[in-house]
């Protein structure tokens, strides 16, 4: 699988590593060089400086080829505005896009993305530990 | 008219003024606490301090019975996310964006939001506009009939120059409205009028045949 990821804060950085080490062909995109410190020394795939909220940038970051697209920076906005440029303008198959508000999960899903708030999935599953 | 704001800097303060000034209600959400005190002073309470890409803020904001949405914020990102869930979640009837970076006009109008205010470009056609080398500037874009107003100098070597209006070869739909001459009267152009170099017309074209224009206009090959 190709992946293009968006954002390299802990999640980002873990989920290239994860599907590095599994052999995918995985980019991850970060507007913060230092960001990429985080990858692991024996990554293998390509970490790309710029902005994925940017069609142009996304072009020469090869979406077209992707497969998957992730966006998981810290801002709900930005996640959303990247992964519906993947969907819409290039047509990516399968896109994820972590939302923090709970409330503009439904919404985003409403609009056909595979929208995740860590907030909303956290809460259920502490909820549940507890109910064990 | 009930108007929501989001973002008030320069264009969302002054936009809140004139429309209060204008008799309209009018809320203004702005994530900035300083700002809002600013506003407070100056405008009383016409503001919700917050986040106006949030659904909980946006509910408390009474935008399910906004007429308009206007976002203005330095962020597309933002400026898109707080319109789609304002059109699309709340149903606003009038939904309106300003669009920082020009790349994302399109962007916006695939993912559903018609109406945008590019800034950058807005800036420039008004500078183009008072230097006299440039040969077509846009004035206004008439999105929903498919057109564009624009401005047309016929400068030296200009095709154009020496034909009559009829003549020119201009996209199908294209009306020059205007002569504008130095030293005469503003005349609605007869067809069999001719151009001078020196001229300028303003003329309505389908959007996206600017091109055609300028190089069937304009510029000599």
């Amino acid at each position: 699988m190709n992946v293009t990821i968006m954002g390299c804060g802990r999640v980002g950085a873990e989920l290239a590593h994860l599907l590095d080490a599994e052999g995918h062909k995985v980019t991850i995109i970060d507007t913060d060089a230092t960001s990429f410190e985080k990858l692991p020394a024996d990554f293998g795939g390509v970490a790309l400086l710029g902005r994925a909220t940017d069609e142009e940038e996304l072009e020469k970051a090869n979406i077209r080829q992707c497969d998957a697209f992730v966006a998981v920076t810290r801002e709900d906005d930005k996640n959303a505005m990247a992964a519906q440029i993947a969907k819409e303008i290039f047509e990516v198959p399968r896109v994820i896009c972590r939302v923090y508000d709970p409330l503009r999960e439904e919404f985003y899903e409403s609009l056909g993305l595979e929208a995740i708030s860590p907030t909303g999935l956290f809460a259920r599953l502490i909820k549940e530990r507890l109910e064990k | 008219m009930y108007v929501i704001i989001v973002g008030a800097g320069e264009v969302g303060r002054y936009l809140g003024k004139e429309l209060l000034n204008s008799g309209n209600e009018v809320l203004m959400i702005e994530r900035d606490h300083s700002i809002c005190e600013e506003l407070g002073e100056e405008l009383g309470s016409v503001f919700l301090c917050g986040d106006g890409c949030e659904v909980a803020l946006l509910t408390k904001a009474g935008v399910a019975r906004a007429d308009m949405f206007i976002a203005v914020t330095d962020q597309d990102d933002d400026n898109l996310a707080a319109c789609q869930i304002a059109k699309q979640k709340f149903h606003v009837p009038e939904v309106i964006a300003k669009v920082n970076s020009p790349k994302n006009e399109h962007i916006f109008a695939k993912l559903g939001i018609d109406h945008t205010v590019d800034r950058v470009s807005l800036v420039l056609e008004h500078i183009k506009l008072q230097i006299p080398m440039f040969p077509l500037i846009h004035l206004l874009s008439l999105k929903d009939r498919g057109l564009e107003l624009v401005l047309v100098r016929i400068l030296e070597h200009s095709p154009a120059a020496g034909k009559a209006v009829k003549d020119l070869s201009l996209p199908d739909g294209s009306v020059v409205s205007l002569i504008l001459r130095m030293g005469q009267e503003c005349v609605v152009p007869a067809t069999d009028a001719m151009l001078e170099v020196g001229d300028q017309l303003v003329c309505s074209i389908p959007s996206g045949s600017e091109e055609i224009v300028r190089t069937g206009l304009s510029v000599p090959a």
